[in-house]
This record gives structure tokens, C-alpha cells and sequence, in this order.
């Protein structure tokens, strides 16, 4: 499936071949029309954009740049797994901020929760693929698929916090219930963020520190066509993020409106079918 | 709130000691692990014995499989009857209700580890040593165990599916007791307490952590479940 496709059938905005670019008929439109068209296109855009750069990014990785001093060629693989790892944490870093969002009484709302269990879902994805292009990496330079390094056990431990909670969301109850417990869990599973984070710093292990930049002496140890590189891998990978996450609220807003209409529509059969035996 | 914690958890203790659930099910049940430990790894006895070295995450694993039992029960006899709107309509202070809750599992699972710990020590044939150690370990890790145990027992109490979700909710939430625990036995059983004080600290710093967690998230989650 190409990374530009809406989804089919479950888009609120208009159809993927409605002429939201004619700009003689979007005057006639309601503006509410008008302003969905627009951001169904943002989002069309900020998905070709991202299609293009993760591309890019594997083409100047495989080809375009020399092989690492030390690595050899294992460094390719390094154009994609920090920044993998970079969404992982931007993921659950907005499903926290979101949740602690829906808890404070004076910004409660529902967007809120749909956008944490949003960004929290794209979170598991890239957490998953963090595991897998880590142990990739891992084979040939510590030999071995899986090390029981801090950050790898702190990683492998995220990916199933948020399993659970996405177990969680799916209780079925009341939504502001459903959106409550929800966010509390979020809150609970984010503790192990910052521990993953930091292990790196704290118990210095097998997998190395930022190698990018050292903050603690200020060097950059990456330099030329690598830093460009690696730097286009992080600005596309978010790209994705963001076109899956608002995909992924659309759906759970989509989902929200057809059980509601779904449920409007059962009552109605319900009523049909009890008035046919009185005429 | 402590007047209240004291309640529930003398109503919660009453319940066990009536039926005898957690002496008659937990307790053999965890005995039951540690015979499979045995099978698995076994049959060597004995310095050298991988038993006898992995003693003390054996002992913290069975710990941890009948923590996620216990606090079932806990909950199961709140999920009966209603008997849960009858704690939320009580006027306690929800704060004290989860005191109370985990209290009463932590009382049971602190029996529980006595007799693990001594059943342990006879079958995989190791000396139980440094004992202030061992008991201070056992006391940091169960606080943290049974925070975190409780909200999550209350978050699967609305649950249907509660019996599969609680472990999955459970057990990564307490890696790190785990992981702690473990090192400060190993620490205490080997002869070498010293080392096994920072894993304390670590012990203590998520026992503190959970329960803050708990006494904050408790009071909406008993509300919504």
C-alpha cells in the first residue's frame, strides 16, 4: 500500500479523487468542508514528503555514503535505527503529555485520550521495529541476536508496558471511564521512558552512548554526507509518525461515529420491525 | 485514611482467614513452582548446582507468580455481589481502601515468602544467610509488589477478561523489584550483604514510587470500575 493512500471507505474527508486542489469549487463548499479538504491534503502532502524521504534515506544509506572508519558497512544500518528508536520516545512522550492532558480537569476532553492511544499504538510499532533493527545490528557486531544490555531490557520491558496498555483501552465501558482508566495506565507505564532512556548514561554497557553528539565534551563525532544523511533518516522517520498518528485518530474517531450511527440504526430496525405485525 | 486502611484490611484478612483461600490455594500452589523449578533445573544439589545458584530468583519468581494469585482473590471478593459499589458507597477514604487492600495482600504474601523462603532454602540445599538482609528484602519488595499489584487489580476488576490481563499489566511493571530483589539475595545468601544495599535502595525507590502511584490513581480507578 503506498504511504499516501487515505483510508478507504473510512475517511471523514472527502474521497481521495475529490478535487479538493480546484480551487473554483472550493469557494461554493461550506467552510467546515473547505477546511477538512485542506488539512486531508496537509496530511496527503506531509505523507508523500515522508514516503520520499524514508526512500531517500535508504538510497543515500545504501549507496551515496562511504562506509564507516570502524563499522565497515553495519553503519547503514545506523541511518535507521536511531531514528526509529528517536519516534519511539516522541511517541510516548506525546501519549503522556495527552493523557496528563485528559486528566487535568480544565483540559479534559476525549481528543485527548483518541490522540494517546493513537500515539501510543504508532509507540508499540516503532518500539517493535527498534527491537528488530537492534538485533540485526546486534548479530554481526556483539554476535549474538539479543544481550541482556540495560537498554535492550528496558526496550524489550516498553514494548509490552504498552501492550498492556493497549489491553487496557480495550475494556469495553463508557468512554470517559474507558478514557480515564486509560490515561492513568499511560501515566504508570511511562516511568520505564526515562529509565530506558538514561540507562545508557547510567550503567555503561554493551550498547554504546549517544555517538552523534557528546554532550558531555561538545563534539560531534559524525561529520559530511553521514550527518546529512542521518539527520534526513530522523526528520522523515517523524514525518511517518505524524501521517500515521493523525491517521490513526481519524480511525478512532471514525470507529466512535459508526458504533454511534450503528446503534442509531439498530433502534431504528428494532422500531420497523415492530410496527410491521400491527398494520 | 489510617483508620480506614485498618478496616479494610482487618474485612480483607477476616475473609482469608474464613476461607483459608491463600493458606489453601497460593501457598501450595507456589510450593507446586518451586517443585517444578526443581524438575526443570534440577537435579543437581549443592554449591555448583544451578539450583543452587539461582536460588534466589527461583524463590522471587514463585513470589511474583502467586503475587498476581493473590491479588485475584483480593479482588474476585470485591467483584461478587457488588460487593465493590458497597466499598465505593462506604465513605472510606479511597486512599485508605487501597492502604487497606494491598496491606492485607502484603500480610499474606510476607507469610507466604517465610514459608517459601525456608522450603526453598531445604530443596535446592541452600544456607539461608545474612538474615536482616533477606527479611528487609522481602519487606521493601512486597510494599512495592503489593502497590502496584493493588491498582492494577482494581484496574482488571471491571474487566471481563481480568484473569489474563492482570499478569500482563503486572509483571513488567515489576521487573525491576524483581531484578533488585534478587541481587540483594543473592548478595545476602553469598556472604556479601554490603553489596546487596544499593539493590535496597533500588527496592525502596519503587516501593516509594508504586505506592504514590497507587494512593493518587486508586480513588478514580475504584470509582470507574
Amino acid at each position: 500500500m503506498s504511504l499516501v493512500t487515505t483510508p478507504v471507505g473510512l475517511d471523514s474527508a472527502p474521497p481521495p479523487g475529490a478535487p479538493a486542489e480546484s480551487g473554483t469549487s472550493t469557494s461554493a463548499r461550506p467552510p467546515a468542508e473547505t477546511g477538512r479538504s485542506r488539512s486531508a491534503l496537509v496530511l496527503r502532502l506531509v505523507g508523500a514528503v515522508a514516503l520520499v524521504g524514508v526512500v531517500a534515506t535508504v538510497w543515500l544509506g545504501l549507496w551515496v555514503t562511504p562506509p564507516d572508519q570502524f563499522m565497515g558497512n553495519l553503519v547503514r544500518l545506523l541511518y535507521l535505527h536511531p531514528s526509529i528508536a528517536w519516534v519511539m520516545y516522541v511517541a510516548y512522550g506525546v501519549a503522556f503529555l495527552s493523557s496528563l492532558l485528559y486528566l487535568w480537569p480544565r483540559t479534559r476532553s476525549l481528543r485527548w485520550d483518541k490522540l494517546a492511544g493513537a500515539s501510543s499504538e504508532v509507540g508499540v510499532v516503532f518500539t517493535g521495529l527498534t527491537l528488530v533493527t537492534g538485533s540485526i545490528w546486534g548479530r554481526p557486531t556483539w554476535g549474538a541476536w539479543w544481550t541482556w544490555d540495560p537498554l535492550l531490557t528496558t526496550t524489550a520491558l516498553l514494548f509490552v508496558l504498552y501492550l498492556g496498555y493497549l489491553a487496557v483501552r480495550r475494556i469495553p465501558g463508557d468512554s470517559e471511564v474507558r478514557a480515564r482508566r486509560s490515561a492513568i495506565a499511560a501515566l504508570i507505564a511511562f516511568v520505564d521512558v526515562p529509565i530506558c532512556y538514561f540507562s545508557v548514561l547510567w550503567w555503561r554497557s554493551l550498547h554504546q552512548a549517544p555517538s552523534v553528539d557528546d554532550p558531555v565534551n561538545g563534539k560531534t563525532y559524525i561529520h559530511g554526507s553521514m550527518a546529512w544523511t542521518l539527520l534526513l533518516s530522523f526528520v522523515s522517520f517523524t514525518l511517518v509518525y505524524v501521517w500515521l498518528l493523525v491517521h490513526r485518530y481519524r480511525l478512532f474517531g471514525l470507529a466512535e461515529r459508526e458504533e454511534g450511527e450503528g446503534l442509531a440504526l439498530a433502534i431504528e430496525e428494532r422500531r420497523a420491525e415492530s410496527q410491521v405485525p400491527s398494520r | 485514611m489510617w483508620r480506614d486502611a485498618l478496616l479494610v484490611a482487618g474485612k480483607d484478612l477476616k475473609i482469608e482467614l474464613r476461607s483459608k483461600v491463600g493458606l489453601g490455594q497460593v501457598v501450595p500452589f507456589a510450593l507446586v513452582v518451586l517443585l517444578l523449578f526443581g524438575l526443570a533445573l534440577g537435579p543437581g544439589v549443592g554449591r555448583g548446582s544451578v539450583l543452587f545458584s539461582a536460588e534466589p530468583g527461583l524463590f522471587w519468581i514463585a513470589v511474583l507468580l502467586a503475587t498476581v494469585l493473590a491479588v485475584q482473590r483480593s479482588f474476585a471478593v470485591e467483584a461478587v455481589d457488588d460487593a465493590s459499589d458497597g466499598l465505593r458507597l462506604s465513605g472510606l477514604d479511597p486512599a485508605g481502601i487501597f492502604v487497606g487492600k494491598a496491606a492485607a495482600i502484603g500480610c499474606q504474601l510476607l507469610v507466604l515468602e517465610l514459608v517459601l523462603a525456608l522450603v526453598s532454602s531445604l530443596l535446592y540445599d541452600r544456607h539461608l544467610e545474612g538474615g536482616l538482609l533477606l527479611a528487609g528484602s522481602c519487606v521493601v519488595a512486597t510494599v512495592g509488589l503489593v502497590s502496584i499489584g493493588t491498582v492494577y487489580g482494581v484496574v482488571s476488576l471491571g474487566a471481563r477478561q481480568r484473569e489474563t490481563l492482570l499478569p500482563l499489566l503486572f509483571f513488567p511493571m515489576v521487573a525491576p523489584v524483581l531484578l533488585a530483589a534478587t541481587k540483594a539475595w543473592d548478595a545476602a545468601l553469598s556472604g556479601s550483604p554490603g553489596h546487596g544495599l544499593g539493590w535496597l535502595d533500588v527496592l525502596a525507590v519503587f516501593a516509594v514510587a508504586y505506592l504514590a502511584i497507587g494512593t493518587v490513581a486508586f480513588g478514580p480507578l475504584l470509582e470507574d470500575a
